[in-house]
């Protein structure tokens, strides 16, 4: 590519309606958002994200907190975080969400009416992952600022030192980044699944098996997995024994910043080709 | 040519399965038909246009416009499909209004567009309510409102009689008279022949995926050579006109009107029997009221070139 190449790219690039894409995705999530959280089917979604702390609320209503056990119950919340949140609520609140998203509109006939608006078909599709994501981030996101909260307000004074004064905020932090990074890392993957399958469910539950048996897999091949990114953010290290080992297992070290950056990189990449696909997507609901 | 709708050697294959073959179109603005029997292939030329299904080869471009360039080309088309399901959970106004702010405007001049929208399908009154209560001729009309919202050039539409009244079936053909008259495209598929067929200026043929006849209604009769003309001559001695026109070689069938006062004629050659007419007319043993053709209609075309068991002939 020559430097005339690039120079006309660059103009051409500029020349494209950035603004009226803009303004066409915030739109497209604003109407998006309100169908995945405003409606009686999000219900489960809500349920699979407050679960635990529906159970972190009882157990903080029910049953004393001496000092000394804020170590304890911090180790819960890392492995509420790890093996619920990432393993289990968060790739099935995804799967739901992000799936809904193109399949289900095909499921439930109604996708045309968006490929028949004056949308780019790209940026409809990634106003759809945003859309997504801010649903799931909304949902899960809420459910362990709610879950830490609950945690820490049961020591009193001592939990509010922890938060403040300790290690908590950043702990905090550290788990909503990877929330974020998850519902990013699944919702790219079911959509783009949601797209190459008509039932994205047994491929969603190969991803499952596959990010069980992820952390016993050679190096290079644990790369191609969102949940081993993720495990090397965690701030606290998770000790369990029996099967939950398995899911909790340490593999080889890897910087928190080196992480974020590959799971960024295999959600750019599944999103570039989601974006191409959708570029030849039909509209064929009875073979649908 | 940029005021017109072209198909270019257009071919679409579902796997083995023929859609369409080797479409070529160029359709002016004004009110066409697609006329062809289920199946034959009038949705997926619409669906074509759209972008909804890509061609397998050929090109397509409305008013100048590739249909994936999806930005400019849907300010520009409107398209009412056959799909009866909405999302989940709208009134009629909000599914107008979403749709609209998806084109980038106000929500204000959206909320306006959507209210003249719906008052030109006569839904205003029930734009408040869901979809999900509303009737099949209300949920046709809403599509329609969706479709004229953003007041499109070219209007596609697809089957937009099904479901409804006779009432509503007159006001939406007065609408897309209306629509045709102020220099709009408009496309339509239906197989209420008699009633499109008082508004289309041109008919669009098709069957098994084949292209069979485009243009007016009355040239393309005309062109069915094979198939006898038929005139209604309206007149005060109708069994004797019928015995003079039996006597031209060409004039296979005579037929007397029920009510007595007129005579349905079937001739294989349309000028010499205008021409014997005239100078019947002339003698002045017969004195003709009207002179009508009675087989020049979609439908009758529809007939003739596809076959009334929709087989083509």
């Amino acid at each position: 590519m020559t430097r005339k190449d690039l120079a006309n790219f660059g103009e051409k690039l500029g020349q494209q309606p950035w603004g009226l894409w803009l303004l066409q995705a915030q739109r497209v999530v604003r109407i998006e958002v309100r169908r995945n959280l405003f409606s009686w089917r999000a219900t489960w979604v809500f349920f699979l994200a407050f679960i635990p702390t529906v159970i972190i609320l009882l157990h903080t209503l029910f049953q004393r907190h001496p000092v000394m056990e804020i170590s304890d119950d911090t180790n819960v919340l890392a492995g509420i975080i790890q093996i619920y949140y990432i393993r289990l609520g968060i790739f099935f609140g995804c799967l739901g969400i992000f799936s809904g998203l193109i399949r289900g509109e095909m499921v439930e006939r109604s996708l045309h009416f968006y490929l028949l608006s004056p949308v780019r078909r790209e940026v409809l599709l990634l106003a759809k992952f945003a859309a997504g994501t801010v649903s799931a981030l909304l949902l899960f996101g809420s459910a362990v600022i709610a879950g830490f909260t609950l945690i820490y307000s049961g020591f009193g004074a001592a939990g509010r030192d922890y938060v403040f004064n300790g290690p908590g905020l950043s702990q905090l932090g550290a788990y909503l980044s990877i929330i974020v990074l998850a519902c990013l890392g699944y919702g790219a993957v079911f959509l783009l699944f949601s797209m190459m399958f008509r039932n994205p469910m047994p491929a969603a539950m190969l991803l499952f098996a596959w990010e069980v048996i992820n952390p016993v897999l050679p190096t290079l091949l644990q790369r191609i997995s969102v949940a081993s990114y993720l495990r090397h953010l965690m701030p606290v290290s998770v000790a369990t024994e029996g099967i939950f080992a398995l899911l909790t297992v340490q593999t080889e070290p890897v910087s928190a910043w080196a992480a974020s950056l590959g799971l960024l990189m295999l959600i750019a990449i599944v999103l570039t080709y989601s974006c191409y696909r959708v570029r030849s997507l039909e509209i064929r609901y009875t073979s649908d | 040519m940029n005021d017109r709708i072209i198909f270019d050697d257009v071919s679409k294959f579902y796997g083995e399965v023929l859609g369409v073959n080797r479409i070529t179109l160029s359709l002016p603005p004004g009110v066409t038909t697609l006329v062809g029997p289920n199946g034959s292939g009038k949705t997926t030329l619409m669906n074509l246009m759209t972008g909804l299904v890509q061609p397998s080869s050929g090109h397509i471009s409305v008013l100048g416009v590739a249909p994936d360039n999806a930005t400019e080309f849907f300010r520009t088309v409107g398209y009412c499909t056959q799909f009866d399901t909405f999302p989940r959970g709208l009134t009629g106004f909000q599914f107008v209004m979403d749709s609209l702010m998806l084109h980038g405007i106000s929500a204000a001049q959206a909320t306006k567009l959507a209210a003249q929208s719906l008052g030109r399908v006569n839904l205003g009154d029930a734009a408040g309510r869901r979809i999900a209560g509303y009737s099949k001729g209300m949920r046709q009309k809403i599509r329609l409102a969706q479709a004229i919202a953003h007041h499109p050039k070219v209007l596609i539409l697809d089957e937009p009689l099904n479901g409804l009244d006779p009432m509503a079936r007159a006001e939406l053909l007065e609408l897309f008279q209306e629509l045709g008259r102020q220099g709009m495209h408009l496309l339509i598929s239906s197989h209420i022949l008699e009633e499109v067929d008082r508004i289309s200026d041109r008919v669009v043929l098709i069957t098994g995926g084949y292209l069979i006849a485009v243009g007016n209604i009355h040239q393309v009769r005309q062109e069915v050579r094979e198939k006898p003309m038929q005139v209604i001559v309206r007149c005060q001695h109708p069994e004797l006109l019928a015995s003079k026109m039996f006597a031209i070689h060409h004039c296979v069938e005579a037929r007397i009107h029920p009510d007595g006062k007129g005579v349905f004629l079937r001739t294989g050659d349309v000028d010499q029997f205008y021409s014997m007419l005239n100078d019947i007319a002339a003698e002045g043993a017969i004195k003709i009221d009207t002179v009508a053709p009675a087989d020049d209609d979609a439908n009758a075309i529809y007939q003739y070139l596809i076959g009334s068991d929709g087989s083509a002939s």
